[in-house]
Formats: C-alpha cells, sequence, structure tokens
C-alpha cells in the first residue's frame, strides 16, 4: 500500500491533570479506502484518542504529539475557526448512542441540512434533494416522509442510520466510528455494519473503528490496534492479529471471547424440576380519558411456557423489546401478572400475597445488569448485603449477620474488608459480585439473572460467568439468565428459549437451538452474530 | 420571666438540635461525615457564624419584665440598653453628629436659623464635630479593639493549644485555627462596635430617630423564626406527602396532587391575609389574654410562620415526588423488594436519604426566599407586625427612603449586610453537610 495515509498520528499523549496519562505516547496510520480498529476494554483510552484528533476534548486536557496529521495538515496546529471547516467535513464523527445523539426537538431533515448549510453553498431546493439523496444511501425506505419525521418517529437503527447519513453529508476523506453498534441489537447491528462497508466501498473514504468486540471488528476491519491502558500493545493486520497474536493481552481478550462452541459437550442429566410456569400473560394496560379507562393492553409477556430443572440454566434470548426482562421481573411478582400460572416446589407463587408472598420471597433472586444502579449508593457494602436476612430473618443476631456477610463476601472472591466500603469505591465487575453476594444471602432456590455481564468488559465477563457456573455446582441453585448475547448462552446455559415480540418461538437443549435451530428468527439472530475470523485456520 | 408562643418553639428547637447532635456523636455511622464537615474549613468557619448568629437570637428569646418599666423586654435588649435607649428625633447618617436633615432653630439672640442641628447622644461629647469626629471614630475604635482583642486573643490561644494537646479527634487542626480566627474576628467586631456605639449610631438613626444597628440585631431573632419555624412547618408536609406520592402511586399520588394543586392554584398572598386577619380578630375579642403590644406581634408572628409554612410545602414537595417517582425504579429498590424487604423501610433505608439532598438544598434557599417573603408581606401590611424588628419592615421603609434627595441609604444597607451574612453562612455550610453525607464525595 503506497498511498499517502488519510490520518497520521505520531505520539500522541492525553493527560488530564498531573495524573498518568490516559494515552500514552500512541502512534498510528489511517490509509484511504481501509478499515482501521482500535480495540480495547473500557478505560483503555480508545475514544478519548478519537476525541483529541478531532480535539474536541475539554479544555483541562492536555494533548501532546508530533503530528496528527490530516490529508497533509497539521490538526494540531490549526486555529479553533479551522478546525470548524475541517470537523465534519474531511472528518465525520459517529457516537454509541443514537438516543443522545440526535437533538429530539429537530427533524431529521432539518439535523443532516444543518452539515450541508454549514459546509457547501447550496439552494433550498439542492439542500432537500441531497438529504434525500443521503437518506436514499442509508437505505431508509421512503426518504420523502421520513425527512420531515422527529428522531422519536424512529427506530434504533434508523436513527444510527440518519447518524451515519450526517456523518457522510459532508463527504468525509475519514469517518471515525465509535463503538457504533452497541446499542443495538445483533440484527440491526449486522445491518448497520454492512450498511458502512458498502458506503466505505463506494466512497473509498476511510473508516476508523472504536470497539471492544473483537469479534466485531474481526469481520470488518483491514488493520487493528489492541489497546491497554492508554497504550497500543499490538498492531497489524487482522488475519495476522487473530490467527497469532504476539501480546499476552490481545491472547488473553482473545481466550475471554465466548465462543458459540462451548456449548458442545454439554452433558445432560434429569433433574426434578423446579419452577414451572404455565401461559404467563404480563400485559401493561393502556388508560384513556379522565377516568382511566382501560381501553386495551400492551402484551409485553403474552402467553410463556416453560420448566427450570433444580441446578440448572435456563437461558432467555432475544432482542431488545421482546419481554425478556419483564418476564423476569413479573416471575419476582415485581410487576404484576396479568394471568398464567407459577409453582414452585409445588406452591402456586401468583397466588399468594401479603405475609406469604413476603416470606417466599427468599426462594427466588434477582441481578440486575446495571451494576451502578442497584445498590444504594449510601449504604455500606455490610448492609446491602445483609438486608435481605435483616428482613427475612428479624432473628438473626448482627454477629451472626455479619459472620454471613463476610463468609458471602469471601464466597464470590471479594476481600472481607470490603464490607466496610461504599459501592462506589467498587469497579463494575467487583459490584456485580456484591449483587450475587446479596442475592445468595437468603439462600435461594433461584437466581434470575437479567443480563448480569452486557455492562461488563470481555474478560471481566468471563470471571462472573465462571463464578455464576461455580456457585451453580456448589449449592444447586437455578438460573434464568436473561440475555441478548448469544455467546453467553453457549457458556453457561443447559436450555434456550428464544422470544420474539412477546412469545417463546424456539425452545430446547443448547446445542439444539444454536447449533441446529428450528425456527427462522432464531436462524436470523444467530446468522447476525458477528464471529470471530480465522481463528481456527 | 415571660414566655412568648415562639421563644417557646425556639427552645424545643434548640432541645431537638442538641439531642439530634448527641445522638449523632454517638454513632459511629455518623463520625465520618461529622469528621469530614470537621475537616472543612469553610464548613467550620460558617458553622461558627451561624452559631453566632443563633446565640444572639437565643439571647433575644429569653424575655422577662423590665424593673423600671412594665414593658417586656428580652436579655439583648437589657445588654444593649444604651442603644436602644439613646434615640434621636429622626434620621442621621452613620457616624454623624448632626441630623440629616435642616431644620428651623433659634439661636441664643433669638434670631431663626435654618440649619442642622446636633444630635442628643451622637456624638454629643464632642465640642467641634467638624474638626474632632474623624480621630475620635477612630481612636473610640481603636479603644474598642484593644479591649476585646485582648482578652479574646488570650483566651483563645489558651483554648487552642489545650484542644491541641488533647488531639481532638473530630475537628482537624487546620480549622480549629480558621475557628479561633473567626469567633476573634466576632469578637473585636462585636467589642468595637460596642465601644463605638455608646458615643455614635454606627449605622445612623431612622425616621424615628431609632438606632439602625439595634434594629439590624433585633431582626437577627425574628429572621431565624421566620426561617425555622416555617421550614419546621414546611418539611414534614413536603417530605411525607412527597415520598408517598411518588412510592406508591395510585390513588394517594392522586390525591395528594389534588391536595397540592388545589392549594397552589388559591394566590397564598390571599390565604395569608385571610390568616393573619382572623388572628386580628381574634386577638381583638379576647382582649384579656394579649395586654401587651409584644405578646400581640409575637402572637402575629407565630401564625405568619404557620401560613407560610402551609402554603410553602408544595414545591418541595412536587420535587421530592418526582425524585421517588426516580427512585422507585432503581433497581436497588427493586432488590429490596425482591428480598423482602418492607415498604415502610424500603422508604425510610433507600428512598428517603436518598432525597435528603434536595431538601437540604430547598431549605437553605427557602430560607432566605422567607425572610425576603416577609419583607414582601409587610409592604402590603400582613406581615409581621409593623412593631416587630426585622429585615422585611427595615426594607419595606427603604422604599420611601431611597426616594430621597439625598438617599438615606444605610436602613437598606444594614438589613442587607446582616441578612447577606446569615444566609451565605447557612449556604456554605448546607454545602459542606451535603457533601460530608454523600458517600461518592467522600474524600
Amino acid at each position: 500500500m503506497n498511498r499517502s495515509p488519510v490520518l497520521e498520528v505520531k505520539n500522541l499523549t492525553v493527560k488530564f491533570g498531573p495524573d498518568n496519562p490516559v494515552v500514552d505516547t500512541i502512534g498510528f496510520e489511517v490509509h484511504a479506502g481501509e478499515t482501521f480498529a482500535i480495540v480495547g476494554e473500557s478505560g483503555s483510552g480508545k475514544s478519548i484518542t478519537a476525541l483529541s484528533v478531532l480535539r474536541l476534548l475539554p479544555v483541562n486536557a492536555s494533548v501532546n504529539a508530533d503530528e496528527i496529521n490530516l490529508n497533509g495538515v497539521d490538526l494540531l496546529r490549526k486555529a479553533e475557526y479551522e478546525l470548524c471547516k475541517i470537523r465534519g467535513r474531511r472528518v465525520a464523527l459517529i457516537f454509541q448512542d443514537p438516543m443522545s445523539s440526535l437533538n429530539p426537538v429537530m427533524t431529521v431533515g432539518e439535523q443532516i441540512a444543518e452539515v450541508l448549510k454549514l459546509h457547501f453553498s447550496m439552494t433550498k431546493q439542492a439542500i432537500r434533494q441531497r438529504v434525500i439523496e443521503l437518506l436514499t444511501r442509508v437505505e431508509i425506505p421512503e426518504p420523502e416522509k421520513r425527512v420531515g419525521e422527529y428522531p422519536h418517529q424512529l427506530s434504533g437503527g434508523q436513527r444510527q442510520r440518519v447518524m451515519i447519513a450526517i456523518a457522510l453529508a459532508g463527504e468525509p476523506d475519514l469517518l471515525i466510528a465509535d463503538e457504533p453498534t452497541t446499542a443495538l441489537d445483533v440484527t440491526i447491528q449486522a445491518q448497520i455494519l454492512a450498511l458502512l462497508k458498502a458506503i466505505q466501498n463506494k466512497t473509498g473514504m476511510a473508516l476508523w473503528l472504536i470497539s471492544h468486540d473483537l469479534a466485531l471488528v474481526s469481520t470488518m476491519a483491514d488493520r487493528i490496534a489492541v489497546m491497554q491502558n492508554g497504550k497500543i500493545v499490538e498492531t497489524g493486520r487482522s488475519a495476522s492479529i487473530f490467527q497469532n497474536p504476539t501480546h499476552p493481552y490481545t491472547r488473553k481478550l482473545l481466550d475471554a471471547l465466548p465462543s458459540m462452541d462451548s456449548c458442545l459437550g454439554h452433558k445432560r442429566e434429569q433433574k426434578p424440576p423446579l419452577l414451572k410456569i404455565d401461559d404467563f400473560k404480563v400485559y401493561y394496560p393502556i388508560r384513556k380519558g379522565i377516568f382511566k379507562r382501560v381501553v386495551g393492553h400492551v402484551r409485553a409477556v403474552d402467553g410463556v411456557g416453560f420448566e427450570i430443572e433444580h441446578g440448572k440454566t435456563l437461558a432467555l434470548v432475544g432482542e431488545s423489546g421482546c419481554g425478556k426482562t419483564t418476564l423476569g421481573k413479573a416471575l419476582l411478582n415485581l410487576i404484576p401478572a396479568y394471568s398464567g400460572r407459577v409453582v414452585m416446589d409445588g406452591i402456586e407463587l401468583h397466588k399468594l400475597t401479603g405475609e406469604a408472598l413476603r416470606r417466599k420471597r427468599a426462594d427466588i433472586q434477582i441481578v440486575f445488569q446495571d451494576p451502578f444502579s442497584s445498590m444504594n449508593p449510601r449504604m455500606l457494602v455490610s448492609e446491602i448485603i445483609d438486608e435481605g436476612i435483616r428482613a427475612l430473618y428479624p432473628k438473626v443476631g448482627a454477629v451472626d449477620r455479619y459472620a454471613r456477610v463476610v463468609e458471602l463476601l469471601e464466597r464470590v472472591d471479594l476481600p472481607p474488608d470490603s464490607a466496610h466500603r461504599y459501592p462506589h469505591e467498587f469497579s463494575g465487575g467487583q459490584r456485580q459480585r456484591i449483587c450475587i453476594a446479596r442475592a445468595l444471602a437468603v439462600q435461594p432456590k433461584m437466581i434470575v439473572c437479567d443480563e448480569p455481564t452486557s455492562a461488563l468488559d470481555a474478560s471481566v465477563q468471563a470471571q462472573i460467568i465462571e463464578l455464576l457456573k461455580d456457585l451453580q455446582k456448589e449449592q444447586g441453585v437455578s438460573y434464568l439468565f436473561i440475555t441478548h448475547d448469544l455467546g453467553v448462552v453457549a457458556e453457561i446455559a443447559d436450555e434456550v428459549a428464544v422470544m420474539y415480540r412477546g412469545k417463546i418461538v424456539e425452545h430446547g437443549e443448547v446445542e439444539q437451538v444454536l447449533l441446529n435451530p428450528k425456527n427462522t428468527y432464531t436462524r436470523e439472530l444467530l446468522a447476525a452474530v458477528p464471529r470471530l475470523q480465522n481463528k481456527d485456520v | 420571666m415571660v414566655v412568648l408562643w415562639t421563644d417557646a418553639l425556639i427552645f424545643v428547637l434548640l432541645l431537638g438540635m442538641i439531642v439530634l447532635s448527641v445522638y449523632m456523636l454517638r454513632n459511629p455511622r455518623m463520625s465520618r461525615p461529622l469528621r469530614q464537615i470537621g475537616t472543612s474549613k469553610t464548613g467550620m468557619v460558617s458553622l461558627t457564624v451561624l452559631l453566632f448568629f443563633v446565640a444572639v437570637g437565643l439571647l433575644d428569646s429569653m424575655h422577662f419584665h423590665s424593673k423600671d418599666s412594665n414593658e417586656i423586654v428580652s436579655v439583648l435588649d437589657q445588654w444593649l440598653s444604651p442603644i436602644r435607649l439613646h434615640g434621636e428625633k429622626t434620621y442621621s447618617a452613620p457616624f454623624a453628629a448632626h441630623l440629616f436633615g435642616k431644620e428651623l432653630m433659634v439661636l441664643e439672640d433669638g434670631s431663626p436659623v435654618w440649619a442642622y442641628p446636633r444630635l442628643q447622644y451622637g456624638g454629643a461629647h464632642l465640642d467641634d464635630p467638624e474638626s474632632e469626629l474623624f480621630y475620635d471614630v477612630l481612636m473610640k475604635a481603636s479603644i474598642g479593639f484593644i479591649k476585646s482583642a485582648i482578652p479574646a486573643a488570650i483566651v483563645l490561644v489558651l483554648l487552642v493549644q489545650r484542644l491541641r494537646r488533647r488531639q481532638n479527634a473530630l475537628i482537624s487542626q487546620a480549622s480549629v485555627k480558621a475557628v479561633a480566627w473567626t469567633v476573634f474576628w466576632i469578637v473585636t467586631v462585636c467589642g468595637t462596635l460596642l465601644e463605638l456605639s455608646s458615643y455614635y449610631h454606627v449605622l445612623g438613626t431612622d425616621k424615628v430617630g431609632e438606632d439602625v444597628l439595634y434594629q439590624a440585631i433585633k431582626s437577627i431573632r425574628t429572621g431565624l423564626v421566620i426561617g425555622t419555624l416555617t421550614t419546621l412547618i414546611m418539611l414534614p408536609l413536603a417530605i411525607v406527602f412527597g415520598i408517598l406520592a411518588g412510592f406508591f402511586r395510585g390513588w394517594v399520588d392522586d390525591t395528594i396532587q389534588y391536595l397540592y394543586t388545589t392549594l397552589n392554584s388559591i394566590p397564598s398572598v390571599l390565604l395569608i391575609a385571610a390568616s393573619i386577619l382572623v388572628v386580628q380578630v381574634y386577638m381583638a375579642k379576647n382582649e384579656e389574654q394579649f395586654t401587651s403590644l409584644i405578646v400581640r406581634a409575637d402572637m402575629r408572628l407565630l401564625f405568619l410562620c404557620i401560613i407560610l409554612g402551609v402554603t410553602n410545602w408544595t414545591g418541595l414537595c412536587r420535587m421530592l415526588r418526582a425524585e421517588t417517582l426516580k427512585l422507585r425504579e432503581m433497581e436497588y429498590v427493586q432488590a429490596a423488594s425482591a428480598l423482602g424487604v418492607r415498604r415502610r423501610i424500603i422508604l425510610f433505608r433507600h428512598i428517603l436519604p436518598n432525597v435528603m439532598h434536595i431538601v437540604l438544598i430547598s431549605v437553605v434557599l427557602d430560607f432566605s426566599s422567607l425572610v425576603l417573603a416577609e419583607a414582601v408581606l409587610s409592604y402590603i401590611n400582613i406581615g409581621v407586625d409593623p412593631t416587630t424588628h426585622s429585615w422585611g419592615n427595615m426594607i419595606n421603609g427603604a422604599r420611601l427612603e431611597m426616594a430621597r434627595e439625598p438617599v438615606v441609604w444605610w436602613s437598606l444597607a444594614a438589613s442587607f449586610l446582616f441578612m447577606f451574612t446569615l444566609v451565605l453562612a447557612a449556604n456554605l455550610f448546607a454545602d459542606s453537610v451535603r457533601d460530608a453525607f454523600d458517600p461518592r464525595r467522600m474524600g
């Protein structure tokens, strides 16, 4: 490749205050027509790198580099007003969250036209023409109609398409995509990635992809740089990195990646059933008028039935909005169910009320997705963990309770002195461990795990899954594992139920569902999952 | 000894505060936030200033029948007797020896002159105020400063050294020093002012010749009463209704919302005027119970606090309801109910501590707006009794004074200065309290 690079960064260092640099003397180049990817876990400095290249960091950041060269223009030595002509025109940026990157009070058309007005002198007619053209390019159906619509009228995937259209409006030489699909479902993700590829082929622009997802990067990138703690530890052609990673960190990342094949060799043994649900429905009433008459229902969970055995894991898979979280919470009676039977160990849970229900709550616990909002920030870890014991076993004394807390902390591999600290002092993975300890404190028979690993980095995710599996082996607890990540399902599940629009469309053994799916929706879902390319070549 | 209604409530409040602080000092969980306040210099300095204001307010809340006249006076009045009784005829500027306006005077030879008459007390000891005034003020100020600074310095140095040896765990060395300096300045400023005010009117006199410094000091009690008693009435209503509405939703929410929207839709001035009138009618009918002016004024002040509290809780209630609506969907609340924690315990353990920062901030902000509200109400004659000293009444009077030429600025300036100091100290202290009780800001 003899072409001169579109972007060339030499010895870039970014510091916030006098502390250690967030980005530490890194250098790389991006060539026209290629896809360059930076991969790393959260906090490794990937997004900061992108923002510092465009000089979009807050004023308290100090950015130092020998050179940040964009098509022969040194960005570090440009005045702010000159940079404004470059941002959006020569370089465009797509962010992760399509919900918050669009202005909710402007129509889609206006937001695309804004870029055109800024960088080109065009007539009103021409701008409208171009906006429709751009929307057609990002494959939004009925572009003439969509021009006048507001962001909330579009789906998540469509919003990300609009973001891409805005980025393309300036006809940039370089498109920076910062986790462009992390907030989207797998099927939508596959579509957006295909779209980006197609546009790149057509325009020949350079694509700089930032992601935490190695599998996704392996399908997209030509060259890859692996970032750890602000440093690029390994860089090279995509194929060579995935075939023989040289740096131990890269190898660790690759090993932590859940793979579909891990469900192979899964042993099947019959165990007595623990929980059985039948024709389970959760409807949200739609109310209208001053008397709040119920005029209809949103059917979040619409007639679901399955069984979970003692010490087994049922994975509930589906895209966002399919009702899987609602189902989990309704099982715990956190959301009222509309109808259906829930039987646990012969007791009909859905018929319990008041004190009886409160006593029975010990049997079924929940671990949430977001490790930051699932603990009261004003309580000590010891209080968080022993809350359930205090509520359900008021006779247990303070000394015994504390002993139990220490025992639980050790069980989830946290030091006993964690008990006297506050949740904000822990990392995401450690917080998730505390949440697991809290659930275990009341000795439940079953734990609903609501996407417990999706907010975590791959390596931490693997540790948490390992912990959950160990606990299952030791204590015989069953899991209802709610997730959208099929890789994780392969690691942990015994059975899989695929949910689509409030109904279970396929249910079976993990091997059968993942490797030999019967339902078309399951097949679609599996096809969309990015897989590591060339891993076993 | 005479105990007025507001006096009683103030002392009950004081008792409550003492019990609360003893409880907090004994509770090991509370020692960390308390120690953090102890290390914050701003927090400790503002607390010292606040305590000084509270002490003045307390002195002004101990009333008794004066021996020489059958008036009800407070301990503070007794102490400030020289300033209280040194009335002039009308306006005079700070440190003036003459009245503010010219008057027709008759000279010894019987000829009338249009001139500035000498004051009865202010600078009366001077023979020729024109030349002597400046040096005399400087002299008296230095005497007052030295008189108060020497004992204050000796006592403080001894105390600080004592504390240093005892290694007090609650307050850091740096804040001890800052507090000592603050106390030193408060004492010397007070000493200087006291010395000066036996010869001059440091902040001038008002329309009826009353010393403005005395008025401003007397207003501290009124300000504190309106700020604290109103808050005390408002807080339980706002917290209980706000949290219940947000947490239980459904018909509870509907009822509470109807209640406060209805209350909000009635102009609060109307309600206040009505209730003040009711009180006045009641006092007129039962004259035998309200024999002295000060008892009547006190009754009116109390009812003003109550009605301000009843009309003011809706804003905070709405905010707390919104915050609770957000909190009840938080995953830790759901986890608690999944653990079988009772709902009332969830309210106390998870919801209440997490809305306290809103309560604290809005209480401090309300404190200043309540003092101002009192000024506005005085304007339409439904505020505190015109005989009660209050910053509101002073500001209200300044309305006409500002229109004069030359401007009479000292009433407004004095009330502004005092209010500013009190509200600023309260704000800074509340800031450090909020930071200390938030584990995420732990340092």
